[in-house]
């Protein structure tokens, strides 16, 4: 007997993060390179005072979550690949969009607690009030990251029999996420402001609504018939 | 037009007797418009030459690997 | 029947980009941009052709996903190679116009932006199928899917966000603000469709070569 659509997936989160929890590969890597990022771009849009350029901080935030989520969906499918464990799985008598909906529940969990360390670190040395609206600016990040990581987990499946993988997902991944990312950073810009602007933000949040909506069922749709040789 | 016509009736009254060219205009009123329109037009001609022309090369690299074979079918004897 | 229409219609195409600019000559001014404005009629086609080709890539993408059609996938591929073409004409025209009209060579407002994604996320299309390996076709059906689905976000950013861009109210009350440019548009856009479909016969026709060629090659190996 199939089990069913949410087992599957749970099952698949499950063995991801059992997985993690031994190594803790990905998480660590992931986060500092997120870190180092951040201190990148610190030091990059910093004034001659000292003073951090204003603005920036929206935009250095959202870079930050797509290139540490973009090194994350590579790190986890290489890890799929090399030990063939994707191939398995989908062998397993199991629902394709299950098994698609675990691995994305697994890079929104990666993704977020990336975003839970950057965000009050990029508060902290871009002097950003982040947390004026805490639950909006969750809502957007948390909208965005599904947005994100539903197109990357798709794209870093199907790449995984690619030779040119590592080169191709931010070829191809980073275009179709620019609506995602340019509404995340307006909304989020939105709220830096002094007052916040809470109807923009309301605003870029509905349409990283639509956006998420087109890309999941999307991906969902596509999963099976891009996975099958 | 208006817009063209009401500006020189303004310059005729302050200047009568000769032109003047115009001090602190706008960016956009600075920019003549006309090279502008014909790089538009000159580009869009050049770029479907230019992709007329690579599809022509194309098919005809096809064209030349089919004579190819076909010459190489009818040298060789048949199995 | 494609080949015996070829023909004629390029043709009358050819015709009608001939008289285009005497057309446009003709066409009174716009009262605010005067004579940059005159960029806008083949603006507006490139991206009526755009949409159009567009459309075909997206669903000749799902076709050739979920049904393994084989022509489906030339059609993708060809005119996901017209959408950056026309993509690309559209944006530097863009650009042109906007040096005068807004003071810039580039803005990046919501409707630049988008179009700019949308040319990028076909590009990488042309890149999966090149330096993708085998199975890439497959790749690059998921890009045309998703390229698709975002277009119609692209036409509809620039009513959300009240920025530089002319908005579509614009040309939807062409014919009743301005009937000699309202003719002008259709008349160009169709010249652009048309065009835009014999670019497609064409380059489709490469790809069904390369097929046969392909069939030939594994014949002579038996």
């Amino acid at each position: 007997m199939r089990p069913g659509f949410l087992k599957v997936a749970l099952l698949v989160l499950k063995k991801d993060l059992a997985i993690e929890f031994k190594s803790r590969e990905i998480a660590y890597t992931t986060l500092f390179f997120a870190v180092a990022c951040v201190m990148i771009f610190s030091f990059a849009f910093v004034k001659e005072e000292g003073v951090p350029v204003e603005g920036a901080a929206a935009g250095i935030l959202w870079i930050a979550v797509a290139f540490s989520g973009t090194l994350a969906l590579s790190r986890t499918f290489e890890r799929e690949r090399y030990s063939e464990t994707l191939r398995a799985l989908l062998l397993a008598p199991a629902s394709r969009p299950a098994v698609y909906a675990g691995k994305l529940l697994g890079m929104i969990l990666m993704m977020v607690a990336t975003e839970v360390v950057l965000t009050p670190m990029v508060a902290f040395f871009f002097h950003a009030p982040f947390f004026a609206r805490p639950l909006l600016l969750a809502s957007l990040l948390g909208l965005g990251t599904i947005g994100f990581a539903s197109v990357g987990t798709l794209f870093a499946a199907m790449l995984v029999r690619t030779r040119t993988r590592d080169v191709l997902l931010p070829i191809l991944l980073y275009p179709v996420t620019i609506p995602v990312i340019i509404a995340g950073v307006r909304g989020t810009a939105a709220l830096l402001q002094t007052p916040p602007e809470e109807p923009v933000a309301t605003l870029w949040i509905g349409l990283l609504t639509a956006f998420d909506v087109v890309f999941l069922t999307l991906a969902l749709w596509t999963f099976e018939p891009l996975m099958t040789e | 037009m208006g817009v063209l016509a009401s500006m020189f009736f303004a310059l005729q009254q302050q200047t009568p007797d000769g032109f003047v060219p115009v001090t602190g205009a706008p960016v956009t009123e600075q920019i003549p418009a006309a090279p502008l329109v014909m790089a538009s037009y000159a580009f869009f001609l050049l770029l479907m030459v230019f992709y007329l022309w690579t599809i022509w090369r194309r098919i005809g690299k096809v064209e030349g690997e089919m004579q190819a074979l076909e010459r190489r079918q009818s040298e060789s004897p048949k199995r | 029947m494609m080949k015996k229409i070829f023909l004629p219609l390029a043709l009358v195409t050819a015709a009608m980009f001939a008289y285009a600019p005497f057309a446009i000559n003709n066409v009174p001014l716009e009262s605010t941009m005067l004579l940059v404005q005159k960029i806008f009629y083949f603006h507006f086609a490139t991206w009526m052709a755009l949409t159009a080709v567009i459309a075909v890539c997206g669903v000749s993408s799902l076709i050739y996903l979920f049904k393994g059609s084989r022509a489906a996938d030339w059609y993708a591929v060809a005119s996901a190679e017209l959408v950056v073409v026309f993509g690309v004409f559209g944006l530097f025209s863009g650009s042109l116009w906007g040096r005068k009209a807004w003071g810039v060579w580039w803005q990046w407002d919501a409707r630049v932006t988008m179009a700019t994604m949308l040319v990028l996320v076909f590009l990488g299309y042309l890149m999966v199928r090149k330096y993708g390996g085998p199975g890439s076709e497959k790749l690059a059906a998921a890009m045309g899917i998703f390229g698709a689905a975002t277009a119609p976000f692209v036409y509809k950013s620039v009513d959300w966000w009240r920025t530089i861009h002319p908005q579509t109210s614009v040309v939807r009350t062409l014919g009743d603000k301005f009937p000699a440019a309202w003719n002008l548009v259709l008349y160009c856009s169709a010249a652009f469709l048309l065009l835009a479909y014999l670019l497609l016969a064409a380059r489709v026709r490469l790809e069904a070569m390369r097929s046969e060629l392909d069939r030939m090659y594994l014949a002579a190996e038996d």
